[in-house]
């Protein structure tokens, strides 16, 4: 029982209380460069998923093998060769994505969230727990991800996946983009905005 | 006077703690302080001096400093709208009306938003309103083209109020100026509406007053014709085509943002800051040097290719917004240099950036409102430097001493 109710926390923990971007603030380089548009954000998120995941559950089957002076390494090898499946996956399937992300996948390989829960988790802890723990956070980063894609989309091209959101009436009574939602410094305000309301929602989060 | 007391006496209760308005507290205290002295008072053996120029005194000075820039924007715009309308008479106070139509809505608009979220924000907070927006209101729609949408205003002045004043908790917590934050947020999210040559001469009826101007009439402001200037030598025309002067650049006959233009005006305010003692003239004065050198150093290796370069250096400080940043922006007690040697520094790299930023980049026509932002954000590490080198400095004297004793 109480490894069920471990397994649960390792999982969701991550989506809010334990976010590894609004929480922990890891991973903000990806959130700045990706997140203009929803699309490449939730295929960028998607990536991450699968990327920490995988690599969580190899790291850990190989965690009594691997000696602690060459670690890192090893972490980066298993990294990078899941980061270059994804990246040659894209490039089959999803081919205009993949050109907008340009070198955002391959730099998941340095995203500060694969390396700090391979250090912190998958080194210490078994194949299942290591997964869902890849799950949750990947989870955890991609929520905030499409959060932030969507208010920049909307309010920076009018337009939600690519449709058009705002009606053509806004714009003829004057409305116009804002320009700036566009640019990575609002990425950096609207996540600031997250990590207001979360922290004013629960308590426990704010700093002293 | 005592009518207005008692007035205040009577409605009291109703919004002290435990009373039917005790939400709307800060707002009761807010409007009490307006127009009366504040009640707290040290009290009779007590070693506090209470200072009359507490914060509201200090806006309205500056506001007094900025009206003669303010009425003179109101003539402007009424001159260049009757330029564009191809004129050849301007009387005077018809100027004045339609400038002041012009303006009203801008000011109204700013003031509302603003002031709306702080007292939003002092009610949430259970903190006493500050007066801090009382200059930002009338500074931003001075420092925007008179023809800003509405909604844009008041967008940014949102924008502004939240992030750049209230998230750091409020009037004199704000690391870089607020209208300023406007004014870029403006800039960067509509330059569409924020640059260019139809924006900063009214060309439609103001209210009701004045008539529409012809479609497809436009007017750069002279540092955006510099700006897009290609070949030849330089001439700077105005609205309805006659050539400008560095005396009407002076006087402020030319488009600009509203409050901007009129170097004269901003002298006037310039000296009724500094008589009062509310800005530091260390600070404007270095502006003004940094933009002499860095003018000099451009027109000096002046080319072609950066057609800003061709100014003369005296004549840089005459165009666009860099008096109004010298005297109004950079010398913010809140967001400029405290230490004495920091705001010679301060204000000499503002000048010099302004500059720069207006001659080496020909995306910016003009750099004042960007050298005085990035300058707030660098201001406490110019202090902190200075007060490094002092205690250094200090601490040597002191070796020195004890070692020769």
């Amino acid at each position: 029982m109480a490894e069920k109710t471990s397994n649960k926390s390792v999982l969701f923990n991550p989506f809010s209380k334990d976010n590894p971007v609004v929480v922990q603030i890891l991973g903000i380089c990806s959130v700045l460069a990706v997140t203009a548009k929803l699309e490449p954000a939730i295929v960028m998120g998607l990536s991450v998923i699968a990327v920490l995941a995988f690599s969580n559950v190899i790291i850990s089957l190989l965690r009594n093998t691997i000696p602690t002076n060459i670690r890192i390494i090893v972490q980066l090898v298993v990294v990078a060769g899941l980061v270059v499946i994804v990246s040659q996956l894209l490039q089959a399937y999803a081919y205009d994505v993949s050109k907008q992300l340009s070198v955002f996948i391959g730099l998941i390989i340095t995203n500060c969230i694969l390396m700090g829960r391979l250090e912190a988790f998958a080194m210490g802890n078994r194949p299942w727990p290591s997964f869902l723990d890849g799950v949750g956070n990947g989870i955890g980063y991609t929520v905030i991800l499409v959060i932030v894609g969507f208010f920049r989309e909307l309010l920076g091209s009018g337009t939600l996946l690519g449709h058009q959101v705002v009606p053509q009436c806004f714009y003829e009574a004057g409305y116009v983009n804002n320009g700036l939602m566009i640019l990575p410094p609002m990425a950096l305000v609207v996540v600031a905005c997250i990590i207001w309301v979360q922290r004013s929602v629960n308590k426990d989060l704010q700093e002293k | 006077m005592n009518s207005i007391r008692k007035f205040f006496d009577k409605a009291r209760p109703a919004f002290e703690p435990g009373g039917r308005l005790s939400a709307l507290g800060s707002v009761f205290d807010g409007f009490e302080t307006f127009m009366l002295t504040p009640r707290t008072t040290s009290g009779p053996g007590s070693v506090h001096v209470h200072d009359a120029i507490d914060s509201k005194r200090t806006m309205i000075v500056v506001v007094a400093a900025l009206m003669p820039c303010f009425f003179f924007g109101m003539y402007n715009t009424g001159y260049q709208h009757w330029l564009a309308l191809g004129a050849t008479e301007f009387p005077f106070w018809q100027l004045m009306l339609y400038g002041l139509l012009a303006v009203l809505p801008r000011v109204v608009v700013t003031y509302a938003v603003g002031l709306g979220i702080e007292f939003a924000f002092a009610q949430w907070r259970k903190e006493e309103i500050q007066e801090g927006f009382l200059v930002t209101g009338i500074l931003i729609p001075m420092i925007c083209p008179i023809e800003t949408p509405l909604w844009m205003l008041a967008v940014a002045t949102a924008f502004a109020v939240v992030f750049a004043k209230e998230v750091f908790g409020g009037t004199g917590y704000n690391v870089v100026n607020v209208a300023l934050v406007a004014r870029a947020f403006l800039f960067f999210a509509y330059p569409a509406q924020m640059s260019g040559d139809k924006v900063f001469v009214a060309t439609g009826t103001a209210l009701g007053y004045g008539a529409p101007v012809a479609d497809g009439f436009t007017c750069a402001t002279p540092l955006g014709q510099i700006a897009t200037h290609s070949e030849g030598a330089l001439a700077l025309t105005g609205v309805d085509g006659h050539a400008l002067t560095a005396w009407d650049a002076f006087v402020g006959l030319i488009p600009g943002s509203f409050g901007e233009t009129s170097m004269l005006c901003i002298l006037i305010g310039a000296a009724i800051l500094l008589f009062s003692g509310m800005a530091n003239w260390r600070i404007m004065l270095s502006v003004f040097a940094g933009g002499l050198l860095m003018g000099w150093v451009a027109n000096t290796f002046s080319t072609p290719l950066y057609p800003a370069s061709m100014l003369p250096a005296w004549e840089q400080l005459l165009y666009g917004g860099f008096g109004f940043a010298a005297v109004f922006m950079a010398t913010d007690p809140v967001t400029a240099a405290r230490t004495d040697t920091g705001k010679w520094i301060y204000g000499f790299l503002i000048g010099v950036i302004a500059v720069l930023i207006r001659v080496y980049n020909n995306g910016y026509p003009e750099g004042a409102m960007l050298a005085v932002l990035l300058m707030n954000v660098f201001s406490s590490l110019i202090d902190w430097c200075v007060v490094q080198a002092n205690i250094r400095r200090r601490m040597r004297r002191l070796t020195a001493k004890t070692s020769e004793s």
